[in-house]
């Protein structure tokens, strides 16, 4: 009979994304319904709770809790083991003969390689000690880590503006630097475009919808979403703009970013004129342009033509309902969805009581928890949800590719969108170029009947109309 | 922008994977969340605009210094130490808490300075502790081995640094065994520690001031301290070389020095048998060095770790004369004869200031001969020594280790670099008798108590939000 096994690990310890390939290898495992491998941080124990397992009361974020469901109490055995096989395995790394063990700090490292930049995505509490390091040792820093305190943010930045050093972050998901990508990034040509970007997931939608349109890009420097806030100033932007000022691949620069401070985007205008290349701004707010029509000013002032922007597949026929639901992995994509709803529907209907617009990458989802884009189990526990909701009307959903994302996010997500009765519009955010196989991964998704489009804000107004039709 | 060569990937390990197969190469950080509860103090430090610099300086000015032997002199008049008055290792302590190797020692001392007859009765003087008082070495500028027991009449090593005058001291090494440092206060023990007053200490000083004040200059105990190294010695457990080149460069002035030919030959004897004579050299040279960054505002450095055989503390560059301190920990080694666990007292001594200094346990890569000595292996000397430098601020470039092709060794422990990794000291260390009077019963490794790192951050955390506050 089914057996639910829990225990407590005080002091092990191991990333997110590892206890992601931990439980899922275990549940792989005979005998095994489910397995969760997880730090105990308020939102694992939410989870592991509503899956029916009962953690011990004095389980805290230090702690590791291994819980598992069993067909029959006789597998225990077989499935701990599983979980310690799945650990080591998860920890052991096929570099050949190491004698020398790996350094611990970011700045142990840097006394062993000595140029380079460092990538930081330890928890937010932890980022500015290993960040300055990098720092002090004289190498830009990108930090992908949210939850980060303002004041910190701050101090970096100051330190490195002493130096003539980039920080990108924190919460920066996303650069391409001369070429190569950090953290989640889309795989492109080089070419006359560099990038600035205080949001991830809008520089990738750029990325993408750049690379349809044929333009390459050089850099994309993420300086993360409080860069242009009237506190930290753009310390990180105007450094971004002089290097890419700097490279003489870059013909164009494009700055994407919510709208400054007043006074900051003063400075920031200032700054920019100041530059031998022209700079293009792609604000994003209410009454703004969307990314799609910010790329397409790009392409025109490059003087290159705007193409049609790419649809497959169709939409299930429309059902009851009254709601537009949106689940997002990427935060710009989510309000860039949330700011076009409220201008063709009414501020009225959005929120809470219509028309909802989660993104599933906020630091309030994604504590002590991989990225959406790593680990889909929760969003897909949503869309569930959503199209059991005899209010949803039509489903919203993106996909972003790129390194660093899930290998196949398809591969799950089609047979979800398969189960759903409502119509289903999605935006698939990638290249050509990206490891995921961008053709493959539209096709699995439409041939499970959605509709899937390449722009997101097409994909929204898409959306929108359906609602209309649902009406 | 041009491609990065190398990235340092710190955190999920996904994102190295994804650069690795974009074919740019990738150092990854081994990670891992810092001890308990020091999140927000280590922020704070790495904030502090004080800390970098204040950590450079530091580690420089200990870097800089040269000590030499200048003098040998008895300690009522180098310290002014008066009859009663008793220097031990360590952070203070009361004889209540005293462990019993400290009180072995303090019974020995007290009969040797004639406060009593009989070393049984002194117990009762300390427990009055109306004509007796303690205080730590470290208090005077001074360090001592084991239970580090100085008494007025005890002569002790002078060390100084030519560009500034300053002095440390230390008493004389009485060999191994059955010994004063170890808590043991039989008859051979005080018939010893009386020759060593009457007549090995009279002709060190002799012998010192001749070489001194001789063309060649004083002895370069720091110089020694980098050939030593080169030859196997690791300057806490391993003193042999270091003991050699020492009777070199005084045993000429020793013969020619006016004392009779038997008391010298006994002298020289004395000297070349005791392996652990350069040991009392080497660590007032190391407290030397560290004394330089004390009182370095902002540097998280640790300038001293010491153990009373009850206490473990250290004392950080940013902190002034404060302790921290934790429980005195037990070594884990090898025991002499018929001694086992059991029989061994918590960590105890001075001695640590050679670990403090970047030699002991954290150059035990250059003394594969004592390995086994204290329980480990060549393989785990390499991985120590390398694994100290994760906790150190920068390398010795004088002090090198030939095996880590002339590697200097790892210098300037760093109370953040502690607390971020969870890497504790390594010290090598004898091991005392718990009973009073037994003597030394192994020798081993220990690390100090985990919580003293902490407990000094928050300090010096404390210490940086009071500066960004004025």
């Amino acid at each position: 009979m089914t057996t639910n096994h829990v225990e407590l690990r005080p002091g092990a310890y191991a990333d997110s994304v590892t206890l992601l390939q931990v439980s899922r290898a275990v549940q792989g495992l005979d005998g095994v319904l489910a397995a969760q491998v997880a730090m105990a941080t308020a939102l694992n124990i939410e989870v592991l709770t509503e899956m029916g397992f009962a953690v011990p009361a004095q389980a805290g974020a230090n702690d590791m809790v291994v819980a598992l469901r069993l067909a029959d109490a006789d597998a225990l055995d077989v499935a701990l083991a599983g979980v310690d096989a799945a650990l080591r395995d998860a920890n052991r790394r096929d570099d050949g003969p190491t004698e020398v063990a790996p350094p611990r700090t970011t700045a142990s490292a840097f006394r062993r390689v000595p140029d380079g930049l460092a990538l930081v995505s330890v928890p937010g509490a932890n980022a500015l000690v290993e960040a300055m390091d990098a720092v002090e040792a004289g190498h830009d820093v990108m930090v992908f880590s949210d939850n980060v305190p303002l004041d910190q943010e701050i101090v970096l930045k100051r330190a490195a503006a002493e130096r003539g050093l980039l920080v990108m972050g924190p919460d920066c998901g996303t650069a391409v630097v001369g070429g190569l990508g950090l953290g989640f990034a889309n795989t492109v040509s080089p070419g006359p475009v560099g990038i600035v970007a205080a949001s991830g997931t809008g520089c990738q939608q750029l990325l993408a919808l750049l690379d349809h349109a044929g333009v390459g890009v050089s850099s994309a420097l993420g300086v993360g979403g409080r860069d242009l806030s009237a506190e930290v100033r753009g310390l990180s932007t105007r450094e971004a703009l002089r290097r890419l000022d700097e490279d003489a691949a870059v013909e164009l620069i494009v700055l994407v970013s919510k709208p400054p401070a007043d006074d900051v985007a003063a400075e920031i205008r200032e700054y920019a004129g100041s530059l031998g290349t022209p700079v293009e701004l792609v604000l994003l707010g209410p009454g703004k342009p969307d990314l799609t029509a910010g790329t397409e000013a790009v392409l025109r002032r490059l003087g290159r033509d705007v193409p049609d922007w790419p649809v497959s597949g169709s939409t299930a026929e429309r059902g009851g309902g009254r709601f537009l639901r949106g689940l997002f992995v990427g935060g710009t994509l989510a309000s860039e969805a949330k700011l076009i709803a409220t201008d063709a529907l009414g501020a009225a209907s959005v929120g809470s009581a219509g028309h909802t617009f989660v993104d599933f990458g906020d630091d309030a989802y994604t504590t002590g928890r991989a990225h959406p884009m790593i680990d889909p189990s929760l969003r897909l526990d949503h869309l569930a949800r959503a199209a059991a909701d005899p209010e949803t009307a039509v489903i919203l959903l993106d996909v972003v590719l790129g390194h660093g994302a899930e290998p196949d996010p398809s591969a799950l997500l089609a047979p979800a969108i398969a189960a759903v009765s409502q119509p289903v519009v999605v935006a698939v955010v990638g290249t050509e170029a990206d490891p995921q196989d961008l053709a493959r991964q539209v096709h699995a998704l439409a041939d499970a009947g959605a509709e899937v489009h390449l722009s997101n804000a097409r994909a929204t107004r898409r959306a929108i109309e359906l609602i209309g039709a649902a009406r | 922008m041009t491609t990065p060569a190398t990235v340092v990937n710190v955190g999920a390990d996904l994102f190295a994977d994804a650069i690795a197969d974009q074919a740019v190469a990738v150092t990854r950080v081994d990670w891992r969340p810092p001890m308990d509860g020091t999140d927000a103090d280590l922020a704070t430090l790495a904030a502090d605009p004080l800390r970098r610099t204040a950590n450079e300086r530091a580690l420089a000015a200990m870097l800089e210094v040269t000590a030499t032997l200048v003098d040998v002199a008895p300690a009522s008049e180098l310290l002014g130490l008066e009859p009663g008055q008793f220097l031990h290792a360590g952070p203070p302590i009361a004889w209540e808490r005293a462990s019993g190797p400290l009180r072995g020692a303090l019974m020995g001392g007290a009969a040797l300075e004639g406060l009593v007859d009989d070393p049984e009765d002194a117990a009762a003087l300390f427990e009055s502790g109306t004509s007796v008082s303690l205080e730590p070495c470290h208090h005077r500028s001074t360090v001592g081995p084991m239970a580090g027991v100085v008494t007025p009449s005890m002569w002790m090593f002078v060390l100084e640094d030519a560009a500034t005058g300053r002095r440390t001291f230390c008493s004389l090494n009485e060999g191994l065994g059955k010994v004063l440092r170890y808590g043991a206060y039989g008859p051979e023990v005080l018939t010893r520690l009386r020759w060593m007053r009457d007549v090995l200490g009279p002709l060190l000083q002799k012998a010192v001031r001749a070489v001194r004040d001789s063309g060649q200059g004083p002895v370069d105990v720091t110089g020694i301290l980098t050939q030593m190294l080169q030859m196997g010695d690791e300057a806490h457990n391993r003193n042999r070389a270091g003991t050699l080149m020492l009777l070199r460069d005084l045993s000429p002035a020793m013969v020619t020095s006016g004392t009779g030919s038997a008391d010298v030959a006994e002298s020289l004897r004395f000297v070349g048998g005791n392996d652990h004579f350069f040991l009392n050299l080497a660590m007032p040279a190391c407290k030397l060095a560290l004394d330089a960054a004390r009182g370095t505002e902002g540097s998280t450095m640790v300038v001293a770790m010491a153990r009373n055989g009850t206490d473990f503390g250290i004392q950080t560059a940013g902190t002034g004369d404060e302790w921290f301190t934790g429980p005195a920990q037990l070594a884990d080694g090898l025991f002499l004869g018929d001694y086992g666990p059991d029989d061994a007292n918590p960590d105890i001594g001075d001695s640590a200031i050679t670990e403090t200094a970047g030699i002991g346990g954290f150059a035990m890569a250059t003394a594969p001969a004592i390995v086994r000595l204290v329980g480990g292996s060549v393989p785990d000397a390499l991985a120590t020594t390398r694994r100290m430098h994760e906790i150190t601020l920068g390398e010795n470039p004088r002090w090198t280790v030939p095996v880590l092709e002339f590697q200097g060794v790892p210098s300037g422990i760093d109370v953040t670099r502690v607390c971020r990794t969870g890497i504790l000291p390594q010290i090598n260390t004898g091991m005392a008798g718990k009973q009073a009077g037994v003597g030394q019963v192994g020798a081993g490794l220990v690390t100090p108590p985990a919580e003293i790192f902490p407990k000094a951050l928050a300090r010096l955390a404390e210490l940086a939000r009071e500066r960004a506050a004025r």
